[in-house]
């Protein structure tokens, strides 16, 4: 087994006295290609947020590198849901990219070579390179999530959060980016978070379902038995263009 | 209008102005992207409350208008960050409480305040050269915070969580702001008084920001036009013997319709095509 990088002993978080997560074990392993998924106001994005520190448990232990979350922050890569912020902002799709360089006390706030180079890497993966000059505000959804996505790349993470990641691409562009986070798997821990089951690529390696409390599943399947689980009511599964996964019907009553 | 230039007190006060429009360009555009107008307000209504300090301790203006407003600002960035959904009600009872506790103290200075309305509608014209070397010291600090500190307020301002996660001081950052806010505007309130300093403060950024392609451009644009604003409004004030901060941010208002106007009669270009498709 490799690393763990991620360490999560019965975790709780309330909220206003209401309990979002009661109770969630979960440990990531480096190469982990996770996909953390439930329906909308299950907990997905407060378990991200508790891992990356910009929440606080009620109780339980989060160890991220080791470390409590927070610390190790900047290690990983963060997509966040809502990509457009601000977008009236004065600010270049190269400069957004460049913040994911920014570190604690630098001074006379200047990107190194290196940045610049880092940068350039990054747009290029993500196909935004022609785009680096533009406004912020001129883009589609689908380019500012891939400006996003570069800019948590930028700073080299071990592991790549994604929440909800697909909800400003378009159908056709999902294949292709299913295929990059695949390339990106190689040598990043990937962790995304959707409530949509479109989102399971075949190169996910595993699958924790999330309403209230978390259920793992080691292997990239999603069953009738997980959504039941997560839903609490009868849900179809229904897939495109995966052949090995199962497809289950509803029996006639 | 060229002997105005032969005499002191327009001298300095064209050297005021354009030393106000400098800090106003940074700060101001700081102010516009933060979306903290209302906070801004806030502060610069709470040094009234200094002013009457000043006065009634018969303490230098700046000093006691400097350390009240740096107070108000201190309690705003705690109640900001710890009451976010509330704050907008605590900035509005500070904002009056400075302004009562300024009048009150007024009341209790013995003597005859003819420069009261000074402090609300600006007293440009009448800034020693003694002020002038203050003000010139504060904007020198603003800005080497703000070329120091440049990409981090950047990152904040676009995306404080982001910025955090990059380990920066977002909540040092943000009081520093507040702070640079105070100090601004005690300064703003010399040139076009209390009552206009928002609008100084927020129209050439506001008109900045539609062509600017960075924070960096957009300060430097909004500080250009304010200059601009200011030295214009002196001029007319001057010709046409009106009182100088309203003449000020009449012209400012007048460029902020005229950006309005251009913004709203110029030919849209294609993108909002493009862009529609991706939006939620």
């Amino acid at each position: 087994m490799s690393e763990q990088i991620i360490e999560i002993k019965d975790l709780w978080f309330s909220f206003n006295g209401q309990a979002v997560l009661q109770g969630v074990n979960l440990t990531i392993h480096r190469g982990d290609y996770l996909v953390v998924f439930g329906p909308n106001g299950g907990g997905k994005t407060v378990l991200l947020k508790l891992m990356l520190g910009l929440l606080k448990p009620t109780r339980g232990m989060i160890r991220v590198f080791g470390e409590p979350p927070g610390k190790a922050a900047h290690r990983i890569g963060y997509v966040p849901q809502n990509v457009h912020i601000n977008k009236d902002f004065p600010v270049s799709v190269l400069d957004v990219v460049l913040m994911g360089c920014l570190r604690h006390s630098r001074g006379w706030s200047r990107y190194s070579r290196d940045d610049r180079a880092a940068a350039r890497e990054a747009l290029d993966l993500m196909k935004v390179w022609d785009i680096r000059e533009q406004r912020i505000g001129e883009l589609s959804g689908g380019q500012l999530q891939r400006v996003f996505i570069a800019r948590a790349l930028v700073a080299e993470p071990e592991c790549l959060f994604l929440d909800e990641p697909m909800a400003s691409i378009d159908t056709y562009g999902r294949g292709e980016f299913y295929e990059l986070l695949y390339k990106l798997n190689k040598r990043v821990t990937i962790v995304t978070v959707s409530h949509d089951l479109m989102v399971l690529s075949s190169h996910v390696k595993a699958v924790a379902c999330v309403n209230r409390e978390l259920h793992y599943h080691d292997s990239g399947e999603m069953t009738q038995e997980m959504l039941d689980q997560v839903y609490h009511c009868p849900v179809d599964l229904v897939a495109h263009g995966v052949p090995h996964r199962v497809l289950l019907r509803h029996r006639d009553e | 209008m060229w002997e105005a230039l032969q005499l002191e007190f327009f001298r300095n006060a064209l050297i005021a102005g354009l030393l106000v429009s400098i800090v106003c360009g940074m700060i101001g555009t700081l102010v516009v992207v933060n979306r903290i107008v209302f906070l801004a307000g806030g502060i610069t209504h709470a040094a009234y409350g200094g002013i009457g300090l000043a006065f009634f301790m018969g303490w230098p203006y700046l000093v006691g208008t400097v350390g009240f407003s740096l107070l108000a600002a201190g309690v705003m960035a705690v109640v900001t960050l710890k009451a976010r959904h509330r704050s907008d009600v605590v900035v509005g009872v500070i904002w009056a409480v400075g302004m009562a506790v300024g009048v009150i103290l007024l009341d209790f200075t013995p003597g005859y305040h003819a420069d009261l309305m000074s402090f609300l509608f600006g007293s440009i014209l009448a800034v020693p050269k003694m002020d002038l070397w203050q003000m010139a010291a504060m904007v020198l600090i603003i800005l080497g915070i703000v070329i120091y500190y440049y990409n981090d307020f950047l990152g904040l301002s676009y995306d404080d969580e982001f910025a955090r996660l990059r380990n920066i001081p977002v909540t040092f950052l943000y009081c520093l702001l507040l702070g640079m806010i105070a100090v601004t505007v005690v300064m703003i309130i010399r040139v076009v008084g209390l009552i206009l300093v928002i609008a100084l403060l927020t129209i050439p950024p506001f008109i900045a920001e539609k062509v600017s392609a960075s924070l960096r451009s957009m300060m430097i644009l909004s500080a250009v036009l304010s200059a601009l604003f200011t030295t214009l409004g002196l001029v007319l004030s001057f010709v046409l013997n009106l009182t100088s901060g309203a003449t000020i941010i009449l012209v400012a208002a007048i460029g902020f319709l005229a950006a309005v106007l251009w913004d709203f009669l110029k030919p849209k270009p294609a993108l909002a095509k493009e862009n529609g498709g991706g939006e939620k």
